[in-house]
Order: C-alpha cells, then structure tokens, then sequence
C-alpha cells in the first residue's frame, strides 16, 4: 500500500448514522473478480436519487467523507474500502466505526479516524455549511484540524498501525519475519486438529 | 486471576507477540468461498508466494450459486466467472473445494461444523463477517477482509489485537414457542449495533446450556449484527456429542484426550469480564424487526414504534428513515403488517432443526394465497437429512418452494431477490436497505414465526394460527 501522512482538503458530509456495508457497495458488484472499478458502485442505490449528498456539485472534487456513527457495519466485505476509495477519498471521519471495515481501511491506506460524538455533529454542520471547507488529518500526529473555524481534535491509532500509514508496509512480508517461529508453532499443533485434505 | 474461553483460545495460539505490535495469531481453519477470494489468490500470484497450509484451507460455492437448475451452468455470465474463478484458484494453490453438486457443499459456515473440521478452542477465520457461527463450539471464530484472506493464505497467521471480553448471560427459561433466533435479536435490541464493537461475547447462563448446537449456532451467528468480533459459547457434552463421529472429529485414541482439552477450555470462576449484560430469557418473546439495521426490533405482540417518542435524536432520524423505507406506519401492529415472501435459510436459520420447525408449523396447513416462499437449505447434507425425515414432502404439500442449497435471498447475489416495494418475513440476519434486493423491505424473524406468517400471510407466531 502507499504511504499516508496528510490527508487534506474538502469534505463530504453524509448525515446518517449506521450507514453499513451494504450500502456503501450493494452486493451485485461483489461479483467482479478484479480489484478495480468499484467507484461507480459507491452507494449506488443511493446516488439514484438527485438530492443524495453525492451528487450535490459543490461536493465535486472531496477527499475526506465524513458520516454520521456505526459507520461500516455488516458484511465484511473490503469491496466497500475499495469503493470509497477508488471513488477519491482518502480518509472517513465518524465517531466509531465497525471493527471489519476498520481494519479494512487500513489495509488499504484509507484513514479511519474516530472522532468523539460532539465533534463528529459539529463537523457535519460545519461541512453542510460551507462545503469549500478544508479539514488536514495528519496522521502521525493523530489530528484533525479545521483552521478557518478553530476546530481541532485528536484522533486514536494503534502505534502499529501508524507506523504502517506511514511508511506504507506490507503487512504480509512483516509477518514473514515471524516464520521460524510459524514453523516452531505448527511443530506443536495437536496432532488430532482436522485437516480439510483428509475429510 | 482467572482467564475467559477466549483469553485462553487466544493464548493458545500466538505465534509471536512483537513488541509495540498486536500479536500474531495462528489459524487452525481458514474457510474461502468464491466473493471475498479472487483479489486475494491474485495478490499471491502478483507476489509470487503459495497457499501454506491448504490442508487448512476449506473453499465452497455458496454466495452466487442458484438455487434452482443447478445442473445448469450458472446463467447469470458474471456469477458464473465468479464461481468458475475460484475452481481455477482452488486447483492452482491445491485447496480443497465443495463445488454445486458436491454433496458436501453449502453456505460456508454450515457445512464447517456438520463435516466436524470446527471444533472447540480453533481460531477459524473467513472472508464472511458470519464466521463468528463457529463460536457456538467455544472456537474464536471471526470474519476478515480480503488482504487478510490473502493474509492467511500466505502465511497462516494474521495480527490481530486483542479484543475485549463481553458476557451476556440469558437467565431463567424461554417459554414454549420461543427460539434462539428470538434470543439473539433482543440481545441486538438490548445492546444496539454498535454495542458489541471492539468485543468477544461469551454467551452464558442456563438458557445458552438448554441449548441445541444448532441453537448456539443461530445466536453466534449474529454476534456481528451487535457489532462484536466474534461470539462464542463454552464447549460441554452438547458440543461433544455433536461432533462425536462427524468426519473431521479426532480419531479414536484421540477422542478422549480431545475432549479433556475441549473441558478445560471453559472460563475460570474468578475470571472477570471487561463487560456484561443479563438478560432475563422468561421474558423474551417472539421478535420480528421493522427498520433497517437489526436493533430495530419489537416483540412480535407489539407495534412499529413512533421515532417522535424516542429520547435519542440519532436513533429517532435512524427509525424514521427506516420507516418510510420500510413503508411503514407508526403504531400500527405487527401481526396486520402483511407479508408478499417468506426466506427460510441461510448460514442464521438454514439448519436441520430450523427446516424441522417450519415443518412442524406448516404440517396440515397451506400457505396464504399469494405469498412467495422459498426454504433453502443450509447445505447438500441439510437437504438431504431433510428429504430423508420427509419434511420437504410436508412443505412441498404445503405450498412452499423447497430449493437447493445456498445463500439465496440472504444477500441476493443469486436470482432469489425480492422485487422493489415487495416485504419479507425472512430467518436470515440483516434487514438492511435493499439487502434482499433493490427496494426489498426485510423483517428478520425466527423459522417458526417465518413458517406461520406464511401460512396467515401476516406476520404471526405458530400460536395464533
């Protein structure tokens, strides 16, 4: 995955709470086989009406999406990350998101960043309001600022999982270097644990 | 101090705990299934490394497969690449796979536990958040992303960090007519779909030991629903005597010595837990839910709430938007909201004991003129216990479609949806806008109350018909 230090820009407001994975990606587009081209498919159930947030032209061009609590329930399914971001965001904002979708994002280089209830509503109102606002998420420092209001608030991150926005790693070649250990653990595996190739 | 069920099936499977990083976790049963696979065996390729433990590794056909003319190839041209494209992974990376037709295929958190390869005190992980079924057995059971598919396949591990711990006990009895679907969704109701985030359950308390492996299997199931990482019930004889003999279990002079692994796994007395909730199970009663996410629950007695009566502004934006999706009026009963399909299946209700209960309501009775229904077993061996006991014969009779096996109209990513507009009491686990098909209104429900609400073509539990 690529780096990721500063998110900054124009937002997105989406005002709702629970907004799950079925939403974000409905699951006809499960069936593509490739990595790409989930952008069309972002709420697309939604977008079919004019008045939805992401058809609203002042809203061309943003790069953070900022949503209402419980954001990212339900299905697992990574589909949903892939859309967000494959669409032109870089990082969500919500004052808790599921744990699947989560650790999705950042898989994927897409900034999950919680913030508390009381800031999550003042945000939205102030992106409803002025929709040329720009909010900076620097992930190092765990922070979102929004200068031109005075907003600015600090946001949770695994020091593991910073390290890895931040110098863009690949999780499975860090495991790697684990692998006498893998090999020591397996060596210990009860002998009676099932094995699919012999059922 | 004492340790719960999941510290101690956690402890027992890191690998290496890096300092300053979550511990390494190993995966004694990696489940696959043709959705959240194909990107995954692509990232092996482009990187040049293999499968590590296909002995492992378990892959079927479930998500996209028909559920009728399954002797035909798969109609729809993208399911079908979809379907096909795992058969390709599978047999370049020697993965086992159940395909359509194989009479060990299902949906993918069935047939794991009835093929015995789940068992007590495993980590089992899949590309499916419904993997926390598997916790029924007291395994640490949890859905994973498709990196962390690839993840696993390359390397058998995954980092995780460590959850916290949640009980939620069920006190006292339920009463007749009452079932574990009806359980789980007042525990959804009670603690919201967030309440479980960043938690393992253990399910405790008389009402989860009076209960069948299929009943456990149902409440595990939507642990995800709460928003939990994973749900688990301790591992006792019911367990046991489920597994005894099931083609994964551990062979003769291993058995016993399995089983006093299995006995110790159970959490200590003195062990605390980060949370927990008690529910009194005399009081439950048959649930249905009336908006979009599954917290938004009521008896099946009661009436669709006013969202103008609810203290919470977030909860009450959430209900009205629910409502006029759901096409609803507040106040109105749930037994005079009328229903156009009823869904029994899926990795929630697609069980043996499930179909036995639809049976049981629908024996003598008809479906109400009018109303679609499809039941779906779980898997092949699903179907065909039922049929040999002779249940389809009795839904058949009834008016109910009996179809093959699948995830069908849980997610509709085969040719079972819903129409726009259409409602459905259905027994799978999430009532989300358009889940069961573009403008599909989803109730979740029990097999039992799915069974009559057919038959009076209203919501209903068996005892008002």
């Amino acid at each position: 995955m690529l780096a990721v230090r500063i998110v900054s820009g124009t937002a997105v407001p989406l005002d709702r709470s629970d907004v799950d994975t079925d939403q974000i990606i409905p699951s006809d587009w499960l069936k593509k086989v490739e990595r790409t081209g989930f952008e069309k498919g972002l709420f697309s159930e939604w977008r079919d009406d004019r008045d939805f947030v992401l058809n609203d032209e002042r809203y061309t061009g943003a790069n953070i999406l900022v949503a209402g609590p419980n954001f990212g329930t339900g299905s697992s399914r990574e589909h949903a990350v892939w859309a967000i971001q494959q669409y032109g965001f870089e990082a969500v904002i919500s004052p808790r998101f599921a744990d699947i979708f989560a650790n999705n994002c950042t898989k994927n280089g897409l900034v999950p960043v919680v913030v508390d209830p009381e800031f999550g509503r003042a945000l939205l109102d102030a992106v409803i309001a002025d929709p040329g606002l720009v909010i900076t998420i620097d992930v190092e420092r765990g922070t979102v600022e929004v200068p031109a209001l005075g907003m600015e608030t600090t946001f949770p991150m695994e020091e593991s999982t910073r390290t890895r926005f931040l110098e863009g790693l690949d999780d499975i070649a860090l495991t790697l270097r684990h692998d006498e250990a893998i090999a020591g653990y397996e060596a210990r595996r009860p002998s009676w644990l099932p094995e699919t190739s012999r059922i | 101090m004492g340790r719960t069920l999941a510290e101690k099936v956690w402890d027992n499977h890191v690998v290496a705990s890096p300092p300053g990083e979550p511990d390494l976790l190993y995966i004694d049963l990696h489940l696959v299934h043709e959705v959240t696979s194909p990107q995954a065996f692509d990232g092996l390729r482009l990187s040049g490394r293999t499968v590590r433990r296909p002995d492992l590794t378990l892959a079927t056909e479930d998500h996209n497969v028909p559920t009728s003319d399954v002797d035909l190839p798969i109609a729809d041209p993208v399911s079908r690449t979809q379907v096909e494209t795992l058969r390709r992974n599978c047999a370049e990376f020697g993965v086992p796979l159940y395909s359509m037709g194989d009479p060990r295929q299902g949906v993918v958190h069935i047939i794991g536990p009835e093929l015995g390869v789940t068992q007590p005190g495993m980590t089992i992980v899949c590309g499916d958040s419904h993997t926390s079924t598997h916790g029924a057995f007291g395994a640490l059971a949890f859905g994973i992303g498709t990196s962390e598919v690839e993840h696993v396949l390359a390397t058998q591990t995954l980092p995780q960090k460590r959850p916290d711990t949640m009980a939620v006990t069920i006190e006292g009895e339920l009463a007749p007519g009452v079932t574990p679907k009806d359980v789980i969704l007042a525990v959804i109701g009670r603690i919201g779909t967030g309440g479980g985030i960043g938690s393992i359950i253990e399910y405790r308390g008389p009402v989860i030991e009076a209960m069948s492996m299929e009943g456990r299997m149902t409440v595990c199931n939507m642990s995800i629903e709460a928003g939990a990482r994973a749900g688990l019930v301790a591992p006792d004889r019911t367990t046991f005597d489920y597994l005894a003999g099931r083609p994964g279990a551990p062979p003769g002079p291993d058995w016993d010595r399995a089983v006093e692994d299995w006995s110790a796994l159970a959490t200590d007395p003195d062990a605390r837990f980060d949370r927990e909730v008690v529910i009194n199970g005399s009081e439950i009663s048959p649930h249905v839910t009336w908006g979009t996410n599954p917290s938004q629950v009521t008896p099946i007695a009661g009436n669709v709430p006013d969202p103008d009566s609810m203290d919470d502004p977030v909860a009450a934006e959430s209900a009205r938007r629910a409502l006029e999706y759901m096409g609803l009026e507040a106040g109105t009963p749930i037994t005079e909201v009328a229903v156009d399909t009823v869904f029994i299946g899926s990795c929630t209700n697609g069980r043996i004991e499930d179909l036995r209960q639809v049976a049981a309501v629908a024996q003598g009775r008809k479906v109400a003129p009018g109303v679609r229904t499809l039941v779906v077993p779980g898997s092949a061996q699903v179907k065909a216990q039922a049929e040999a006991e002779g249940l389809d014969s009795i839904l058949r009779t009834a008016g109910f479609d009996w179809r093959e096996p699948g995830c069908s109209m849980c997610l509709a990513m085969n040719p079972d949806k819903l129409q726009p507009g259409e409602r459905c009491a259905s027994t799978s686990n999430r009532n989300f806008e358009g889940r069961q098909g573009r403008g599909g209104r989803t109730h979740l429900v029990s097999p039992a109350v799915a069974a009559a609400s057919a038959i009076a073509g209203h919501f209903a539990a068996p005892a008002d018909l």
